[in-house]
C-alpha cells in the first residue's frame, strides 16, 4: 500500500492510498482523477495516462522499459521526466509518491 | 444515397469480422473508416508487433491478422469507404441516416460502430499559435512535396514518418530535423541514412529541443525551439512539418445521443445494443459488465451483433441458427457448393 499524490493541471490536489500491484495509471482511474485517460486501457500502446514524476522520486521509481519513450513522443508536452503511469507499479516503496498531470492527454 | 442492411463503422479487426458474420447471415453492409487502409489499431499502431492471444492462432502480427481477416472475406463482396469519417448519425422513420466526411450518405436499419478508441487524428503541437499556421505552411502530413522545393522546412519528431520525409525533402530543400530525445524510434536504416546526411552537411539536426512559439503574421517565418536545458534557438523557416503519430479521438460520435462511459458505449450482453435502437457497439469501444479489451471479445460481440441485425433487416423473416459445416445456404455464401 502506497500513498500517491497526485497534482492536476489547475493544482489540485489528490491523495489517494493505492494497493500494491496496480499501477500509478489505475489508482488515478479507479479514485475518479480526473485528466488520466488511458485509452489503451494499460497497454503501453497509448500515450494518455501521461505523468510528471517530481524529480526526486523520479530516479528512485523504476525505470522505463523498452517501448515506453516511443510511446512519450506521442504525448502531449513530453519532458525529462514525463512517465507513463500505467508502467508505474504501486509498492510500499513508493509511499509518498507525487506526480502531476499534464493539462491534457490528447 | 446508399441502402444497406447494416453499417460498420471501424474496419479494425471487430469491424472485418462483424462484416464476414453479416455476409454469411444473408444480409449485405458497407464499412466505413477514417483511416485510408483496413487493420485498424492492428496496423497503424502495431502492424509488426506479435499477438499471442488470438484463439487457435499461436502467433500473428497485426498486419498478418488483417491480411487473414481479408481472405476470409474473399467470398464477399463487401464496399469499403475509407479516408472517410463517420460525421452524423441520425434517426430517419425506421432507419438510420449516416454522413460522411466525403459526402457520402447511407440509410440503413442497423448501424454497428467498431470503433476501438475512436478515429485517428494526427497528433498536433501543443503551442495554440500553431494552429493559424495550419494547412498553409505548417501540416502533420504531405500532400504536395513539390512546395518544399528550395524552401526551408522544419520538421518534428522521431519515427519512420520524420526520418523518411527528412531524407527525402533534403535532396531538394534545406531540411532542420528536430526531436525531444537523441534516439529516434525509426527502422535502424533510416536513422543511419539521416546521420550520413547529417554528417554531409544536408540535415540539420536538433535533439533534445520541442517546439515552443511560431512567428509571423500572415505567413510563417521562424520558430522557437527549447532545449531540455530551457535554451531557445530561433530557426528561420517557411515550413514546419510534425508527425508525432496518431492519437485516438472519439470525435462525433459523442453527438449521437449514446450512453457513454468516459471514452466508451454503454451496451447490453445480448445484442450489443447501445441505448438507440438500431445502434450496436462492438470491439474496444463498448463498454458492460466484465469488458475485456481483447480482440477475442470482439469477434464474439460482432457476431451477436449480426444477428441482432437480421431482426430490423428482415423483419418479416426469422432467423434460423446454422453452422459452416452442415448447411447448404451458408456454404453456398461461402462460394462452397453451386
Amino acid at each position: 500500500m502506497a500513498k500517491i499524490t497526485y497534482i492536476t493541471s489547475d493544482n489540485q490536489t489528490h491523495t489517494v492510498e493505492v494497493q500494491n500491484g496496480l499501477t500509478v495509471m489505475e489508482g488515478a482511474v479507479q479514485n475518479d482523477i480526473p485528466g488520466i485517460d488511458a485509452d489503451c486501457g494499460g497497454g503501453m500502446a497509448c500515450a494518455t495516462c501521461h505523468v510528471y514524476v517530481k524529480d526526486d522520486w523520479f530516479n528512485r521509481i523504476p525505470k522505463k522499459e523498452d517501448g515506453e519513450d516511443d510511446m512519450l513522443d506521442m504525448a502531449f508536452e513530453p519532458k525529462t521526466n514525463s512517465r507513463l503511469s500505467c508502467q508505474i507499479i504501486v509498492s510500499d516503496e513508493l509511499d509518498g509518491l507525487e506526480v502531476n498531470i499534464p493539462s491534457k492527454q490528447a | 444515397m446508399k441502402k444497406t442492411d447494416a453499417l460498420i463503422i471501424g474496419a479494425g479487426p471487430t469491424g472485418l469480422f462483424t462484416a464476414h458474420q453479416l455476409k454469411l447471415i444473408g444480409l449485405d453492409c458497407e464499412i466505413v473508416d477514417n483511416l485510408d487502409k483496413v487493420g485498424g489499431q492492428c496496423i497503424e499502431l502495431y502492424p509488426d508487433k506479435p499477438i499471442y492471444d488470438i484463439p487457435a492462432v499461436p502467433e500473428c502480427t497485426g498486419e498478418e491478422l488483417t491480411n487473414n481477416l481479408l481472405n476470409q472475406l474473399k467470398p464477399f463482396d463487401i464496399k469499403f469507404h475509407l479516408s472517410e469519417r463517420v460525421e452524423e448519425v441520425k434517426k430517419e422513420d425506421n432507419d438510420w441516416l449516416v454522413k460522411t466526411s466525403s459526402g457520402n450518405s447511407f440509410l440503413t436499419p442497423n448501424v454497428i460502430i467498431a470503433g476501438g478508441v475512436g478515429s485517428f487524428e494526427p497528433r498536433k503541437f501543443s503551442p495554440k499559435d500553431c494552429e493559424k499556421f495550419e494547412n498553409k505552411s505548417l501540416f502533420y502530413s504531405v500532400k504536395d512535396k513539390n512546395i518544399f522545393k528550395g524552401k526551408t522546412v522544419s520538421i518534428f519528431g522521431g519515427g519512420d514518418s520524420a526520418l523518411d520525409w527528412a531524407i527525402e525533402l533534403s535532396k531538394e530543400s534545406k531540411v532542420n530535423l528536430i526531436h525531444r530525445r537523441d534516439e529516434f524510434r525509426g527502422a535502424q536504416a533510416t536513422v543511419d541514412k539521416m546521420h550520413e546526411l547529417k554528417e554531409a552537411g544536408k540535415i540539420n539536426l536538433f535533439t533534445k529541443y520541442q517546439m515552443t512559439n511560431p512567428h509571423g503574421e500572415q505567413t510563417l517565418e521562424s520558430i522557437d525551439i527549447k532545449h531540455d536545458n530551457n535554451e531557445i534557438k530561433n530557426l528561420k523557416t517557411e515550413y514546419v512539418l510534425g508527425f508525432f503519430g496518431l492519437i485516438m479521438q472519439l470525435g462525433p460520435i459523442a453527438n449521437w445521443g449514446l450512453n457513454l462511459n468516459k471514452k466508451t458505449i454503454e451496451v447490453d450482453t445480448e445484442k450489443f445494443e447501445t441505448n438507440q435502437k438500431g445502434i450496436y457497439a462492438v470491439g474496444d469501444i463498448c463498454n458492460y459488465p466484465g469488458k475485456l479489451k481483447l480482440i477475442l471479445s470482439g469477434f464474439h460481440e460482432g457476431a451477436l451483433a449480426a444477428r441482432a441485425c437480421f431482426k430490423l433487416a428482415r423483419p418479416d423473416e426469422k432467423y434460423r441458427f446454422e453452422f459452416t459445416t452442415t448447411s447448404t445456404n451458408l456454404l453456398k455464401r461461402l462460394g462452397k457448393k453451386e
